[in-house]
């Protein structure tokens, strides 16, 4: 298993490349191409926005501008579930690879999650340009941790990526489940409201064992609640501890499973 | 030094009863899990196989279709695992086997050119070092900045060939894959192959094509029902796969012969109305059987030079019709007939006691007739027989239309019917190798 966790590296050149072809055939064909990267986010941005300003007034206390509070959490989410989402299917839809290529299967899954974590980066951007038009700029200091929360949430989602991608092989409503769980997992954790409260509190233990709201609460911190340092990272560094094991574990899975692709997919 | 090395490698692939095992619902609310873990069913690829290729070496692998070759190749591939024994490659591995596997139709041929080479073990350099190379190769300079989807599917087997080949692989696989293009490009190919050869490299190849084999392998290894059934001189192995073949279709032209006649013998079909004239439609016939059977051919048989009887003969050789005959009573107007039809239904020979003047005397109880061909001069393809006794004035006592089936084979690929006993000569200015 390690031998193969080694030759990972050695796949970088293949990895580097298949991202950079999942998403430059992502926009072929369509007439503003790379842009929909920045339009999709911005669109979003702009229907949330008018939906909480006008139609449903959200008036939670600290969370004000409210569009953007949520902005900060849905665009990793968005990340995180359609990596998860894609990888689920990747080894099917690579079979060609796995059954006619001497080919690493690791790969597939793995380039599924940067394909989005390189999206995401996309969507930065325009997360950016409106924290500056709503004058409502983060601490910098803070952002110093940026990258650490985008480091763990990539371990993170690489172990689960790993692990839906070998078991949807052997079980192709693995995509189904996940679909729904995803959904369910979104509103579970505190995207659309801030964790802080009364309500959430109430429930702090069911919130403290998702993984997820610590990911969004750095986030947050990070990018949103400008006013005091980042108090959540204890909480981060130990996620991104238990990720690495996560990892491990979904590596063994895969490697175990292995040989079992080539004739099930 | 062997570039590869199979020993005693068995494959067993596995089989998930009625496929429940692919939702997790019948594996979790049946508590099936654990059964559907266990295979319930498995299917021997490979058994106790076992060859070593010399490197350098260009080793051929034939075989029927499910034999088992195209597994050997992807163990060899490293692709699949094998269940038990060891298999052994020394060097770089290429395997043309779905050629331009992992191309992306929405982008363009230069940019798959350099992913499907990564994937194959290149570097970015190495690839870029041979781009033109393998864009001449493949016949694409004008069209290698167009989408892989727009590619017709020759293109797109050549590309896929042209990087594989290009990957400068110690250890060629190739699986059937000769037939992707054209025939300048299969030449092509056979070239580089033969470029490959002469640098040392080994080559593996599976294919159908025994001429193949033939000429440009230095050994062969023929598997059936995933078992070795021969290895070493491809002439050699060639000659035992093709006997093996011919019992086949011998026993399959057997089952065959004896369903037709079996239909005939049914009442709707023996009692059905005989043609007008039988031989007006000796061209476009369908099988069948009619008659009063006042004289009833009861067995037809094909016999071979050394009196077996056989469904498969070789071109040249002797053979007879053979066919039991059994009069119900003393009969004095008969004519024995036989008709012979290639597979598109065109009548190659037909003849009759009567056209060859033999005047009928008496026939009574069982007897035999035989129909002896000193040389069976036609071309490989399969043939079926007309055999028939009636009146002198065309009267069926039995006929049999088309219901017997024989196959014959030749070494040598002519058309046409039949193959005249020939001999070519040259005057001194015409030389062969």
């Amino acid at each position: 298993m390690f031998a193969n966790l080694a030759k990972l590296f050695r796949y970088r050149g293949l990895i580097t490349s298949l991202v950079a072809r999942d998403l430059k055939a992502r926009y072929r064909g369509s007439v503003l191409g790379f842009f929909w990267s920045f339009i999709n986010p911005l669109l979003l941005l702009l229907i949330y926005s008018f939906v909480f300003t006008t139609i449903m007034p959200n008036k939670i206390a600290g969370v004000q501008p409210y569009t953007l509070f949520m902005f900060c959490g849905i665009l990793p989410w968005t990340w995180f579930s359609s990596a998860l989402l894609e990888a689920s299917g990747s080894l099917i839809a690579g079979g060609n690879l796995i059954k006619k290529v001497l080919f690493p299967a690791e790969v597939l899954p793995i380039v599924s999650v940067l394909a989005n974590m390189v999206n995401f980066f996309l969507g930065l951007p325009i997360l950016i340009l409106f924290l500056v038009l709503y004058q409502h700029l983060p601490n910098p200091w803070n952002l110093l941790w940026f990258p650490v929360v985008v480091v763990v949430q990539l371990v993170f989602t690489l172990a689960l990526a790993l692990t839906v991608a070998a078991l949807s092989v052997h079980f192709r409503d693995v995509r189904d489940i996940l679909s729904n769980l995803l959904t369910l997992w979104f509103f579970a954790t505190p995207i659309i409201y801030p964790w802080f409260q009364p309500e959430v509190q109430r429930f702090k233990t069911f919130f403290d064992v998702n993984p997820f709201t610590h990911i969004v609460v750095s986030y947050q911190e990070v990018l949103f609640f400008n006013n005091g340092p980042v108090g959540h990272w204890k909480w981060l560094l130990s996620l991104g501890a238990g990720s690495v094991l996560l990892f491990l574990g979904g590596f063994w899975l895969f490697d175990r499973l292995r040989d079992s692709f080539a004739e099930a997919v | 030094m062997n570039a590869i090395e199979l020993s005693h490698v068995s494959k067993i692939y596995r089989r998930y009863g009625g496929r429940q095992f692919s939702t997790l619902k019948s594996a979790l609310f049946q508590r099936s899990l654990l059964r559907d873990l266990q295979p319930s069913e498995t299917f021997p690829a490979l058994t106790d196989v076992s060859f070593r290729v010399p490197t350098g070496a260009t080793f051929g692998v034939i075989g029927r279709n499910g034999s088992g070759k195209s597994t050997a190749l992807k163990l060899v591939a490293g692709i699949t695992k094998p269940t038990s024994g060891t298999v052994a490659v020394q060097g770089r591995i290429s395997a043309l086997i779905e050629l331009g596997a992992g191309f992306h139709p929405e982008i363009s041929g230069r940019e798959n050119v350099f992913i499907n080479g990564i994937m194959l073990g290149l570097s970015k350099r190495e690839i870029q070092n041979r781009f033109d190379e393998i864009v001449e190769f493949a016949e694409l300079r004008d069209f290698i900045d167009a989408p892989v989807k727009t590619y017709s599917s020759g293109m797109y087997m050549r590309l896929g060939f042209a990087v594989a080949i290009h990957v400068d692989p110690d250890v060629l696989l190739v699986d059937e894959v000769l037939a992707v293009g054209d025939e300048g490009f299969t030449h092509k190919c056979l070239d580089k192959f033969a470029e490959l050869k002469r640098s040392n490299k080994t080559i593996l190849l599976v294919t159908h094509s025994l001429n193949l084999v033939e000429r440009f392998c230095d050994e062969a290894v023929w598997l059936d029902g995933g078992a070795n059934q021969a290895e070493g001189d491809p002439k050699r192995v060639v000659d035992a796969y093709l006997t093996k073949v011919e019992e086949g279709e011998d026993a399959l032209m057997a089952v065959t012969t004896a369903r037709a006649v079996e239909g005939a013998h049914a009442p709707a079909a023996a009692d059905g109305p005989a043609p007008a004239d039988p031989t007006s439609d000796m061209v476009h016939a369908t099988e069948g059987r009619w008659g009063s059977r006042e004289i009833e051919i009861t067995d037809v048989a094909f016999v071979d030079g050394s009196g077996q009887t056989s469904f498969v003969f070789h071109s040249g050789e002797p053979m007879a019709i053979r066919m039991k005959v059994h009069a119900t009573r003393p009969i004095a107007d008969f004519v024995f007939g036989f008709g012979l039809f290639n597979a598109d239904g065109v009548c190659c020979y037909g003849t009759n006691t009567y056209l060859e003047q033999m005047t009928p005397q008496a026939i009574e109880g069982d007897a035999e007739a035989t129909f002896q061909i000193e040389r069976l001069d036609l071309v490989e393809g399969t043939y079926k027989v007309d055999v028939a006794v009636h009146k002198i004035d065309g009267y069926p006592y039995d006929y049999h239309r088309l219901l017997y089936t024989f196959r014959v084979k030749s070494r040598t690929h002519d058309v046409g019917l039949y193959r005249p006993q020939h001999t070519w000569r040259f005057s001194p200015g015409v030389r062969f190798k």
